[in-house]
């Protein structure tokens, strides 16, 4: 893209910077409109599961319903509680809307079509999205209530707990894709699997890191059966109970930007990204980042089946399946991978 | 320019132009919607409506009271895992370089965490009743 602006008559730099702010604005606006229409998807989803008709009225089919929801909460009154910590309580949905929309930085939507190119792309995902406790804990924090306080607490705990799980599932991915670059663990999936399926899932040692992945990325960003953290009949509305206006707002957004974060890191990482899911030319004439754009999108509906269908777990089960089982598996398997390849590819 | 710096910085430049774009969007949400309320009138805060939540009731205790220790172990047992995980992130990419000598010294390394989680396990840290 800098190149098109270089062509305009633009120094190298100028053609630099305005290529990057336009590839930012690339990510930043779709990611909104995506995360407006992903609430509308997992409301008709949730609705059609359990035979109901969900948002139908506003547009067609429903199809402005968030966009109704936007406009109403825009123009609602911002409520700050007297006891409130007004410069924090102000300040957590900035931490969390802001964070979630930096992890999509280092996202590959097709082969070179990434903003950031950083060798230690997966890294700073790690790093990123784990910023997004602050958010929620400083939030309970600020609201100086007792559902926020109770609820920022179990959020916390739940969220570094299945940190843990997901850094090692990942240190396994790095094992065996050798990188941390996000395109370099996309095409190290090529061929993968009997030399015509991409994607790591494929792979007996890690698929139960796969599916380890998937039920930690549930409970990371606290979705069904793992949303304890806004058990509406015991937490009210969890650690955005104080909160109106746009900044309640933007823990939804920021929220389910997490979950749809969540669901491309599934593609990336273990369903070879924008690679087509098997290696056969033809299907290489439909471009990478509609092949993504489907994983993501077939992710989320499975997020919102389980969502649909879960009933919702107990905190000490949580707990339980964090620290008793994901940690101690995925540590093993750590152990078993990378003894694998200093057998089979490094060792030798 | 300095000769193949070990870190190419200006790789994360996209990314601190990024935190800008999007912490200042952020921002106009949360401010933007403030100035309209006072516009439209719909700013109109009471005492009663700036009370905490709790159920119709005047608020019972602090809400910043004690809560379970439990919260603060598993704080502490995650900073010991986390870390080790950050230790894993280098080895796992440098298997190639450091062959069987890196690898057999992480396994000892993990074998020494393993031990400490099974004791943090008998002691306890992880029940949830």
């Amino acid at each position: 893209m800098t190149a098109f602006f270089q062509s305009l008559g633009m120094t190298y730099e100028w053609a630099w910077f305005t290529s990057t702010i336009a590839g930012i604005l690339l990510i930043a606006l779709p990611l909104m409109l995506a995360v407006a229409m992903i609430i509308y998807v997992d409301r008709k989803i949730w609705a059609a599961m359990a035979l109901r008709k969900g948002p139908n009225v506003v547009g067609p089919f429903g199809l402005l319903q968030s966009f109704a929801d936007g406009l109403k909460v825009f123009l609602q009154e911002t409520i700050i509680p007297s006891a409130a910590n007004k410069g924090l309580f102000l300040l957590a949905p900035i931490i969390t809307f802001t964070v979630a929309l930096l992890a999509w930085a280092v996202i590959p939507f097709n082969s070179g079509a990434v903003l950031a190119d950083i060798n230690v792309g997966l890294l700073y995902i790690l790093a990123v999205s784990s910023l997004g406790v602050y958010g929620v804990v400083i939030s309970g924090w600020a609201s100086n209530s007792k559902y926020p306080f109770f609820s920022a607490m179990r959020a916390a705990a739940q969220m570094i707990s299945y940190e843990v799980s997901i850094g090692f599932t990942l240190v396994c991915v790095v094992l065996w894709a050798g990188t941390f670059n996000m395109n370099g663990i996309v095409l190290a999936q090529q061929g993968h699997g009997l030399g015509f399926v991409n994607g790591f899932f494929f792979n007996p040692l890690l698929f139960p890191m796969w599916v380890v992945f998937l039920i930690s990325a549930l409970a990371e960003t606290a979705r069904a059966p793992f949303d304890l953290t806004e058990a509406e009949s015991e937490l009210v509305a969890g650690y955005q109970t104080e909160y109106s206006s746009m900044s309640f707002a933007l823990f939804w957004l920021g929220e389910y930007a997490n979950v749809l974060l969540m669901c491309t890191l599934n593609a990336v990482l273990f369903f070879g990204g924008w690679l087509p899911p098997v290696e056969w030319s033809l299907l290489y004439y439909v471009p990478g980042w509609l092949w993504l754009f489907i994983k993501i999108f077939f992710f989320f509906f499975v997020f919102s089946w389980i969502k649909a269908t879960v009933p919702r777990f107990r905190y000490d089960q949580l707990m339980r399946l964090g620290w008793k089982i994901f940690l101690p598996l995925s540590l093993l398997f750590v152990v078993l991978i990378s003894g694998w390849l200093m057998l089979t590819r490094y060792g030798v | 320019m300095r000769v193949s710096p070990l870190v190419d910085l200006s790789q994360y430049l996209p990314i601190l132009i990024f935190l800008v774009i999007a912490a200042g969007l952020s921002a106009a949400f949360v401010f933007l919607p403030m100035g309209v309320a006072h516009l439209t009138g719909a700013h109109n805060p009471n005492a009663e409506k700036l009370s905490e939540y709790e159920c119709g009731f005047p608020a019972f205790e602090d809400p910043r009271s004690q809560f379970d220790v439990r919260f603060y172990l598993l704080a502490m047992l995650f900073i010991i895992f986390d870390l080790e995980a950050a230790f894993l992130f280098p080895w796992a990419v440098s298997l190639d370089l450091t062959g069987w000598p890196g690898w057999i010294t992480m396994m000892v390394f993990l074998f020494e965490l393993a031990i400490g989680l099974a004791y943090a396990w008998k002691k306890g840290a992880l029940e949830w009743e």
